[in-house]
């Protein structure tokens, strides 16, 4: 070849080589504009105030109507400690010795009935979170309990002032129910928000079928420029799991928010292969046992140990993620937080030994020493929906089952079930559980206080001890030092006291029609359901 | 004629009210309450005093006794009060619901009569033949099958059968559009629960029709007209039929009454906002009020519909009016 | 309702002079060979019963204990008819499943029918005010759901095979009580009965000695139309989440739940049990038929 020929050759290859190099690995596609996003939602809301609600059914179809102050980043929605703003400006850091919270409001948001959104809105909408006028109901004011004051010194910015400082309190104050509602319209009617809707959200309401659906169109000036990409949305209404999965096969839903167990995910794989896409997450949801520690023999610690030892976790892991909800074997702490205990350290606790026949023997032994060689019989309280509720408990009654223990299950409809087990408390052992929306071990774990103290402790059980570990925990700025005391926490309330266990850790899996694109699961189906970042490849 | 009607109206009451006290009580027999519900149904944390204040805003916290009288006095000038749940006026959560309802009920039932009258007649006739064996035996198939079971059974088929022969999978729609917006999506929506609730209840109209058309075919005058001469087919059609039809449209008018809101299982199945998911959602919410007013609907139409026929049979045989 | 009132109710009008005692030799001659379809559900009904009762001698596997290892198996040598989510083998939980149905069939048949009959006869008997008021509180009962009954039921005194028998009793006794008290009512003028209460024969005795033997056939007929209905309320029951609960093998509560999941992938759970429910309905139906068509002397065909 002649020198030209090779020069140019070299320089050609060394042009496309640098062109591969400069555009990097295969770029994401862009999001399309357009489409209707149809999704099921399995109940539907009693009312449209998310300030009182606390199901789930309130956050799926109407979230998208609303803004909130800070929120779990929508573009990394599986990390427990990533908040970003939605309506301030930037992130604060606290000042004032972490007691001081200095939120710079946005300029450019208007509600949807074009007034501007200013901290006057923002401050009202915690007055009625915060402290509600009599006759208003609140259901999180517990988790505010260390804001001192807050207020808005000018249009533009809101500042919260805390007793002390608290690692709890920006989890808190990003609760998705915070929706932000117009000062004017509470000021009209405090309870005007329960019946209508009107926020400043990426989707503005269209219409409501009660019993069928709910409609949002959406919003042309929402303040995060080119956002939603979707120009709406439909939330249908839809009681049967069953249904719902079908829903998504027949096209007649592309997604659904909450999780279905493991095998419609195999069926809808094998049914559409490349058309679904599963994402798949630890859930914020764990299921205890929970003894009635006032009620003989479970009053005994020897007893209750033998009911956690008993147990097979590593191995119910294994089998039961095949066909429920659940999955992870974790301690009290949200498997994954960087409070969370590691597997060299959860093996320590009782329950969660490698080896189950040593754990069984040592239950067997407990329980004749405890007075009952031959074991006893008696009934597990449960709820009476399949996932996860009936699955894990006809599975731990059969491993119950191998250390003499002989269980019946006394399984209820919802409402009896509820007011059984937190009011008239009349149950040997019952099936209990622990969901949370944002994860926020210091504050999740206020479950295994004393009950006086605790808001959601069915096991009848005071314990000092664990009250002062808990404080000193939420007091401490230090993550090393929360940790520790986390440790000693964990072991008190699982393994030396048994009081109320954790069986599995709840399991999220999402399989969804694979032109939705833009949504991330998270450990919760609380979070990040805005819709703003969701497109449609179609 | 008329001390009888007035007799049967009167009676209709004590019914009626026996029925509210009971729906009343039983339903504050089962442990919890809506609000606990409302707020406890997560297993989240949640505020004690905003359990109270639910309380308070639905009225739980007055006197058993003042509740009911509230309630009853409410009927009395037709105020049917609002759901526990959802604040909204009850007339209005039901009027929702019922188009939905009274179309499945109507196209049940014109499945049920297309199905039961040509079968009952022709098990009539061919009365302890093969035919008439085979006849049987589809009508009480119908019965015998669990209807959720034969719901799932129809979704699924419909689903893999598209599939496999359209390559993609195509399933009823899952939210109602009212006959004159859309028909198609309405129909295709309606006709499977329509026809597997037709079929199961074709089976009490077919054995009616057949028993009633066996009774009719020993009367005198058919043998009449047999002796006659006259040709089978017409004797069915022209004499018999037509009188053997009058227990039958009774059965199938009961049935419709039932219809309407009795669909449970066969509202859940295929997911039909319909007067029975209305019925089941009030049942495990607790709400006392929606409860309590479809109780009071279903057993108005069951005493209603009672009424009709007793009136009308009264007015047949003229004996009954003096029982 | 299979049978409604009005239809029973013009049939007896009890003559006297017409033999009106039928004996089980007639019974059985008549099923036999006049109603084939008949002896097939009877043939159906007596191999349930043989199965349920000799059910620990003809299940090879515990239809209780979980087999975490051979969870959703297709149906082979080995299970039958495959196993469920758990690992059981549905055959095993299918047969000792018919122990639950019969049981809960039976009892709850005869209980409901039995005590309708019993108050029916005596509404008719006694008549006037008691009468009025008894068919009031029956009408309560028949328009009132069977689901909010069953729900009240199973809350206050919890789930399991014994309350779901229970709830399932409440709908069958004013059904029954109506239909016979039609028949009674004519049964009171027949002349013996009156005299027997002129000569001042004690209630009691009447009652059971002249006008329920009387209105056997309407009463088998109605019991043999429950027994069918039995077994498919407490399928829906079940579905509802109000029936029998686990780990008691039921049909309708197989049938619930995990059914539906895996009605693609592992359709064995959800079509056998389904069979099994239809198949005993139908048998009970098709049984109760001949009975009605052999003691109804109108719809014989001669």
């Amino acid at each position: 070849m002649s020198r030209f020929r090779i020069r140019t050759t070299i320089a050609v290859a060394l042009a496309f080589a640098f062109a591969l190099w400069a555009a990097g690995p295969a770029a994401e596609a862009a999001p399309k504009r357009g489409g209707i996003l149809k999704y099921v939602v399995p109940a539907e809301p009693p009312s449209y105030d998310g300030h009182r609600e606390t199901t789930f059914a309130l956050i799926h179809p109407i979230a998208p109507f609303y803004s909130v102050l800070i929120r779990v980043n929508p573009d990394n929605p599986a990390s427990p400690t990533d908040f970003v703003c939605d309506l301030c400006t930037e992130f604060p850091q606290p000042t004032d010795g972490g007691k001081k919270y200095t939120f710079k409001i946005r300029r450019d948001v208007k509600f949807h009935d074009g007034s501007p959104l200013t901290a006057h809105d923002i401050v009202a909408t915690f007055k009625k979170i915060i402290d509600p006028p009599k006759g208003v109901a609140s259901a999180r004011k517990a988790f505010y309990a260390m804001v001192a004051k807050y207020y808005a010194p000018d249009d533009y910015t809101v500042v919260f002032e805390l007793k002390h400082p608290s690692g709890a309190f920006i989890p808190a104050l990003g609760n998705p129910y915070n929706f932000v509602y117009s000062k004017k319209m509470l000021d009209k009617d405090m309870r005007w928000y329960e019946k209508n809707v009107m926020g400043s959200g990426p989707f503005k309401f269209k219409q409501a079928q009660p019993g069928a659906l709910i409609g949002g169109v959406r919003n042309d000036n929402y303040h995060h420029k080119g956002k939603p990409y979707l120009d709406g949305f439909q939330a249908i209404f839809a009681d049967k799991q069953s249904l719902r999965v079908q829903a998504i096969r027949g096209g007649r839903a592309y997604i659904e928010f909450r999780g279905f167990p493991p095998k419609s995910r195999d069926d809808l794989k094998k049914a559409l292969g490349d058309k679904i896409t599963v994402q798949e997450s630890d859930w914020n949801c764990a299921l205890f046992i929970t003894p009635n520690n006032k009620v003989k023999p479970f009053d005994d610690v020897r007893v209750r140990r033998a009911l956690t030892l008993a147990v097979d976790r590593w191995g119910g892991s294994n089998y039961l993620s095949q066909i429920a909800i659940v999955k992870t074997v974790g301690g009290v702490a949200f498997p994954g937080h960087p409070l969370a205990a590691t597997k060299q350290e959860l093996e320590q606790l009782a329950g969660y030994w490698p080896d189950i026949e040593k754990s069984r023997a040592e239950a067997k032994r407990l329980l004749a020493e405890a007075g009952f060689p031959n074991g006893f019989e008696f009934t597990l309280h449960n709820r009476g929906v399949d996932q996860p509720y009936k699955i894990v408990g006809t599975w731990l009654i059969d491993q119950w089952r191998k250390v003499g223990l002989k269980v019946e299950q006394w399984v209820q409809p919802t409402g009896p079930f509820y007011s059984v087990l937190r009011k008239s408390k009349n149950f040997q052992v019952s099936i209990d559980f622990n969901c949370q929306s944002v994860v926020n071990p210091l504050v999740d774990v206020s479950k295994f206080i004393s009950d006086d103290r605790a808001g959601n402790n069915y096991a009848s059980y005071q314990d000092r001890v664990l009250d002062e570990l808990f404080d000193n925990m939420n007091r401490s700025g230090d993550p090393a030092e929360q940790r520790r005391l986390m440790r000693q926490f964990e072991k008190r309330a699982l393994d030396e006291q048994a009081y109320t266990f954790i069986t599995l850790w709840w399991y999220r899996i999402i399989p969804h029609n694979s032109i939705v694109k833009g949504w991330k699961i998270s450990p919760s189906h609380y979070l990040n359901q805005q819709l703003e970042t969701v497109w449609l490849d179609q | 004629m008329y001390k009888y009607i007035f007799k049967r109206i009167l009676l209709m009451i004590p019914t009626l009210f026996g029925a509210a006290v009971l729906v009343f009580f039983l339903m504050r027999l089962v442990p919890g309450d809506i609000c606990e519900l409302r707020m406890a149904g997560t297993g989240q944390y949640f505020d004690e005093r905003a359990l109270q204040v639910c309380r308070e805003q639905i009225g739980l916290t007055k006197p058993l006794f003042v509740q009911f009288f509230d309630w009853v006095w409410g009927i009395a000038r037709l105020d049917f009060g609002v759901s526990m749940w959802t604040g909204r006026p009850i007339t209005e959560e039901i009027g929702l619901r019922f188009e939905l309802s009274l179309q499945v009920a109507i196209m049940a039932t014109l499945t049920a009569t297309i199905l039961a009258i040509p079968l009952g007649t022709i098990s009539a006739v061919k009365q302890d033949t093969w035919i008439d064996y085979v006849v049987r035996s589809f009508s009480i198939a119908g019965i015998a099958m669990p209807s959720f079971w034969l719901g799932i059974l129809i979704i699924l088929g419909l689903l893999i059968t598209t599939q496999r022969y359209f390559g993609v999978p195509w399933m009823p729609p899952i939210q109602y559009t009212p006959i004159w917006v859309d028909p198609w999506a309405n129909l295709s929506q309606l006709i499977w629960p329509a026809l597997a609730t037709g079929y199961r209840y074709s089976a009490v109209a077919t054995r009616m029709t057949r028993s009633a058309l066996l009774e009719v075919l020993r009367e005198d005058y058919v043998r009449t007209a047999r002796a006659k001469g006259l040709l089978e087919k017409l004797i069915i059609n022209r004499h018999a039929l037509k009188n053997a039809l009058l227990p039958v449209t009774t059965v199938i008018g009961l049935e419709f009454a039932f219809l309407m809101g009795g669909l449970v299982v066969t509202e859940q199945v295929f997911n039909l906002n319909g007067l029975g998911k209305l019925f089941v959602l009030a049942v495990t919410h607790h709400d006392y009020t929606m409860t309590q007013s479809l109780v009071m609907l279903v057993a108005l139409v069951f005493v209603l519909t009672n009424f009709f026929i007793d009136v009308f049979y009264a007015w047949l045989d003229p004996r009954i009016r003096y029982r | 309702m299979a049978v409604t009132e009005k239809q029973v109710a013009i049939a007896p009008q009890v003559d006297e002079t017409e033999e009106t005692r039928f004996t089980w030799g007639e019974v059985a001659r008549n099923l036999f060979l006049r109603k084939p379809l008949g002896a097939t559900g009877a043939v159906v009904i007596l191999i349930m019963v043989a199965v349920a009762l000799f059910a620990d001698f003809i299940t090879p596997y515990n239809p209780v204990v979980n087999a975490y290892d051979k969870i959703h198996e297709a149906p082979s040598a080995e299970h039958w008819l495959g196993t469920d989510q758990f690992g059981r083998d549905v055959l095993a939980r299918i047969i000792y499943g018919a122990r639950t149905a019969l049981l809960v069939g039976f009892t709850a048949s005869l209980v409901g029918a039995t005590a309708g009959l019993i108050l029916g006869v005596a509404s008719a008997y006694f008549g006037g005010r008691f009468d009025l008021l008894f068919q009031r509180v029956m009408d309560i009962f028949i328009a009132f759901p069977l689901i909010i009954m069953a729900l009240a039921v199973v809350s206050i005194f919890g789930t399991g095979t014994q309350n779901v028998i229970i709830a399932i009793t409440f709908p069958f006794v004013p059904r029954c009580a109506r239909v016979v008290r039609a028949s009674a009512l004519a049964v009171r003028e027949i002349p013996y009965v009156d005299a027997a209460r002129a000569l001042g024969f004690n209630h009691v005795r009447i009652i059971m000695r002249h006008m329920i033997p009387n209105v056997m056939a309407p009463y088998l007929i109605i019991l043999t139309a429950f027994l069918g209905q039995a077994i498919l309320l407490e399928a829906s029951l079940s579905y509802l989440g109000l029936g029998v609960q686990e780990p008691t093998p039921a049909w309708g509560l197989m049938l619930q739940g995990g059914a539906e999941e895996y009605a693609e992938s592992a359709p064995w759970i959800a079509i056998f049990p389904g069979v099994a429910i239809s198949l005993s309905v139908f048998a009970f139906n098709l049984f109760g038929d001949a009975v009605r068509d052999t003691l109804d002397p109108r719809l014989r065909s001669d």
